[in-house]
């Protein structure tokens, strides 16, 4: 129906139709000038940083040599994408990015919303405010400087854990060049730098729960912990939803900058992530064709994935990112 | 409210447990101060644990008298505090136009943008795209480079957006232009959120690494957390010093704790400051998600 009435008056007068959009397309962009003008240094930035690499991932499908340059090096198609997949590493890769965002999520995404939780059942303003201020500084603490940290303290000679160990009698331990601890070690550092700052968020929709519902429970003759599970919970349990569903569209986006501070070639079998992959290939080693294609097919993953979790996100809650 | 004897018993352990976990929080920070102002045999040997032992500040004459690590310093102050204003600037003259339902290609901008934060070309052709730009080794790669985050950019739209079309239409019956528009009327009240986002992008500057560490080869231009990472993390500070006297070779523990204290005091002076805006910005976009 509204096909015909577009097609009717087209075909009546075609020619002005477009003449009066492009009118008021001038009208318009006139009128606006000064808006455009405030957005070039934003529409370059774009185009410059981040629109020119995206047209730059067509090295992934070359076979770039840094002399010849980007247009001159040879198409080669998947060549490099099948290399990858056929390659040795790449299961192992795959496993180490999925299980130490799974570790992320299991035991770190819990913690922020029982933290939450404990906070607002504080009733003295003063041990309310040390607290939650001492959770939060990790947050705002460098990655370099946790992960100096977190070497530190770990060292088996000096390290104060080890020295901890050794007090109680323990055999000191050499964590970091230990496949089989890093990723606890990962996640418990990560733990430690935001678990505090994550339970803001909790906090504030916790802070939005109507205390009528609390008075209502409390004429039903509901205790604290009955009205923790029936009126807590549930008001917050939007905002638990989305906070999952945004993690695990980032799954794939591991925190390879601080892997990349903690990791050594003795752990690398648990520690390797992709983009620590890609890391090593493409700017330690300068395979630049193959280290593209590797971070084109994270990337991908990644976007699919971010794709699915907002799709849900709007079946199950009524928040979406879009 | 009147509590029960139940609920007393469980505030109690409530609170002790949040204490505990507070001084799990701050005891990392309050073991490298006690460190690094303590005789280095006796942290090398473990006796050190809460309180200093044998005041010793050899460590931070080390660090005070290494050159290297002050024109880090200076240069991390450069790149935030300049790439803050830039990032600040382009991102409310970014963030204004696209808060205005009426201006043509909004729609396709705003795609365009936050098709950004789902996807980006990774590491290796961001890499090669400064190299083709010949900004490899310049501070302009670092502060126009990673000027805008698209997500503190839509924050400063959304905050445009809430406020009332009126102002904008009064304005102009005036005959105001939208720059003016943009500077009397909606910037002052937008003040709390620029100062939030401020405060964002001077963390992201300040903590910021991965990049310098990769572009920038000039010792020169180098900014603190990628010489903190060869002084801590790969961590040799007779390596990278040159210095081989014996205190420097015996002390290297309390040195590294030295330079963390040396590298955090900026950070621990603000928090405060930081703690307030960061906290209040989380909340409200909890609330506006």
């Amino acid at each position: 129906m509204k096909i015909a009435v577009a097609n009717k008056k087209g075909a009546g007068n075609k020619k002005s139709g477009v003449g009066i959009y492009f009118r008021e397309l001038k009208r318009d962009l006139f009128r606006d000038k000064l808006l455009y003008l405030m957005f070039i240094p934003t529409a370059l930035f774009f185009i410059f940083f981040v629109y020119r690499p995206i047209w730059g991932l067509q090295i992934a499908f070359r076979d770039y040599k840094v002399f010849s340059g980007l247009e001159g090096s040879e198409w080669i198609g998947f060549k490099n994408f099948i290399d990858f997949f056929s390659g040795p590493y790449f299961w192992r890769l795959i496993k180490n990015t999925f299980l130490i965002s799974l570790y992320g999520l299991v035991f770190g995404f819990p913690v922020p919303i029982i933290l939450a939780l404990m906070f607002n059942e504080v009733r003295n303003k003063a041990l309310k405010k040390f607290t939650q201020s001492s959770m939060y500084i990790p947050y705002f603490i460098s990655a370099v400087i946790v992960a100096g940290l977190v070497t530190n303290f770990l060292s088996p000679s000096t390290g104060v854990i080890n020295n901890m160990i050794a007090f109680f009698g323990g055999e000191r331990q050499y964590f970091l060049s230990k496949p089989e601890c890093f990723r606890a070690v990962y996640t418990l550092m990560n733990i430690w730098k935001t678990a505090g700052f994550n339970s803001i968020i909790y906090m504030a929709a916790l802070t939005a729960i109507d205390a009528e519902l609390y008075e209502a429970a409390v004429l039903d003759g509901a205790n604290r912990w009955k009205q923790t599970w029936h009126v807590t919970l549930p008001c917050i349990l939007p905002t638990i939803v989305m906070m999952l569903i945004t993690n695990i569209g980032n799954m794939l986006n591991v925190g390879y900058e601080t892997i990349i501070l903690l990791y050594q070639p003795a752990t690398y079998e648990t520690a390797d992530v992709i983009n620590t992959y890609v890391y090593r290939t493409g700017l330690l080693d300068a395979q630049y064709s193959q280290a593209a294609a590797i971070g084109l097919f994270n990337g991908t993953i990644g976007l699919i994935l971010v794709c699915g979790a907002n799709y849900l996100s709007r079946r199950l809650t009524e928040y979406s990112l879009w | 409210m009147k509590r029960s004897k139940g609920e007393k018993i469980f505030g109690v352990f409530n609170g002790l447990i949040l204490i505990i976990l507070a001084i799990i929080a701050l005891y990392p920070f309050i073991y490298v101060i006690v460190a690094s102002f303590s005789d280095p045999m006796e942290v090398a040997s473990g006796h050190v644990w809460l309180y200093p032992i044998g005041i010793n500040l050899s460590a931070y004459e080390e660090v005070i008298h290494y050159e290297g690590i002050w024109v880090a310093y200076a240069n991390t102050f450069f790149y935030a505090i300049v790439g803050t204003l830039v990032s600040i600037v382009v991102t409310i003259l970014g963030a204004y136009p696209l808060s205005k339902k009426r201006l043509r290609g909004k729609t396709i901008f705003t795609f365009l943008i936050a098709f950004s934060m789902w996807f980006q070309a990774g590491m290796i052709p961001t890499y090669l795209n400064f190299k083709d730009l010949g900004l490899l080794d310049t501070r302009t790669a670092i502060i126009v480079g990673f000027c805008v985050t698209a997500f503190y950019l839509f924050i400063m739209r959304t905050y445009f957006t809430s406020l009332p079309d009126a102002l904008e239409e009064s304005a102009k019956l005036d005959g105001a232009n939208d720059f003016q528009i943009l500077l009397q009327i909606y910037l002052p009240l937008a003040i709390p959120s620029v100062v939030t986002l401020m405060l964002y992008y001077l963390v992201d500057r300040w903590n910021a690494y991965f990049w310098a560490m990769t572009l920038l080869k000039d010792e020169s231009k180098i900014p603190l957390q990628v010489i903190l990472n060869k002084l801590i993390v790969e961590g040799n500070w007779s390596e990278q010093t040159g210095a081989l006297t014996d205190s420097v070779e015996y002390n290297q523990e309390t040195l590294k704790y030295a330079t963390i204290v040396v590298a955090i005091i900026p950070v621990l002076c603000v928090y405060p400051v930081l703690q307030k805006y960061f906290v209040k910005g989380m909340t409200v976009g909890a609330i506006k998600g």
